[in-house]
């Protein structure tokens, strides 16, 4: 991506178009994971097998799903748009990415966990309890990478395009962990599924 | 990519200088989610905490070791340190609230519920400090008041 290119944003060719202002964290959405959140509680609380089904899997199946397109289609096609392009992309896109994806995956996992300890997978007698300690440190694995890289620069450029002269070489620099910490996930996500509908079908 | 290069700005050149406080934070993470993991497989199991208590033991001793780096900063971007992570706080907070939550529920026993609160509390202050560190780094300096 645009890690030679340390001009400022804001000195982009004329015609390009102002950068537009946005909203860093989109507050609009708020009730909307509020509302999941909820929902999240309830299923847990109630035990009920459909309803963490429905958040385990819908929320892996987008997790896996937006990491994978983020990583493999979108990250590839950013990095051949010119500067302005990218700009506008980043701030329509990546405040959604702050709300959306810490979401799906407390979906993801509080779900999945409530529904094993009620099927009782986590039971040490479980005959398949290796592969579910194996899907464990994938999960582990890429918990650390997505909270530890990938959602810090996700803010970073966030604060970086909220600037009066953003810095275009330090935005490439911080999109271009965005994008790899996602196809990464991505695929780490991939071999978790492949472990689950193993699972499912024991 | 064209365009005229301006190089390395203040910000670029000020990040050598700064303590290494987003590598401690995810060796902490790390060390959480290792803790966590070895945790939840022996779940239901009788056996010792020795393992579990030293990672989690050492994931606290590093993030005050980064406090007590952040606290020897000088010069760095506080208003928007401050900004971040209040409001990252406040989020991981309702995460682990939850996640304390199902552990009550499902009765977890109580010497492995007592390690998984100090595993989300060590979890919900270290991530919002990462967060807030990993932007203010590339903010512009503000005096500490």
């Amino acid at each position: 991506m645009a890690d030679t290119d340390s001009r400022p944003v804001a000195a982009a060719p004329p015609g390009a178009g102002a950068r537009p202002d946005f909203e860093i964290f989109p507050v609009k959405g708020i009730p909307i994971a509020a509302a999941v959140v909820v929902g999240l509680i309830i299923a847990i609380s109630s035990n009920s097998l459909w309803a963490l089904t429905f958040f385990h899997v819908a929320g892996g199946g987008l997790w896996t799903s937006i990491d994978l397109f983020v990583g493999l289609i979108i990250g590839p096609i950013l990095g051949r748009l010119s500067i302005p392009a990218r700009v506008e992309f980043s701030t329509k896109f990546m405040p959604k990415m702050l709300l959306l994806m810490p979401t799906l995956v407390a979906m993801t996992l509080g779900g999945g966990f409530q529904l094993a300890r009620h099927e009782g997978n986590l039971a040490a007698d479980y005959p398949h309890h290796a592969w579910l300690v194996a899907s464990f440190i994938i999960v582990g694995i890429m918990a650390v990478i997505a909270l530890g890289l990938l959602e810090p620069a996700n803010l970073a450029v966030l604060f970086e395009l909220k600037k009066p002269q953003p810095n275009g070489a330090r935005i490439g620099r911080l999109m271009k962990v965005f994008i790899y910490t996602s196809g990464i996930t991505g695929l780490l996500q991939v071999a978790t599924i492949l472990i689950m509908t193993f699972l499912a079908s024991r | 990519m064209s365009g005229h290069e301006v190089g390395p700005d203040e910000i670029d050149l000020r990040q050598a200088e700064l303590p290494p406080v987003t590598n401690l934070a995810i060796v902490t993470l790390a060390l959480l989610v290792s803790g966590g993991v070895y945790l939840a497989a022996q779940l239901n199991r009788s056996t010792s905490l020795v393992v579990p208590g030293i990672l989690v033991g050492a994931a606290v001793l590093c993030l005050l070791a980064n406090v007590v780096m952040l606290t020897r900063l000088k010069e760095f971007a506080w208003g928007s340190f401050f900004l971040v992570g209040k409001w990252a706080l406040l989020g991981y907070v309702v995460i682990a609230g939850v996640l304390e939550f199902v552990f009550v529920y499902d009765h977890t026993p109580a010497r492995e519920l007592s390690l998984f609160t100090v595993m989300l509390v060590v979890f919900a202050v270290n991530v919002p400090l990462l967060l807030a560190y990993s932007v203010a780094r590339y903010q512009p300096v503000s005096p500490r008041n």
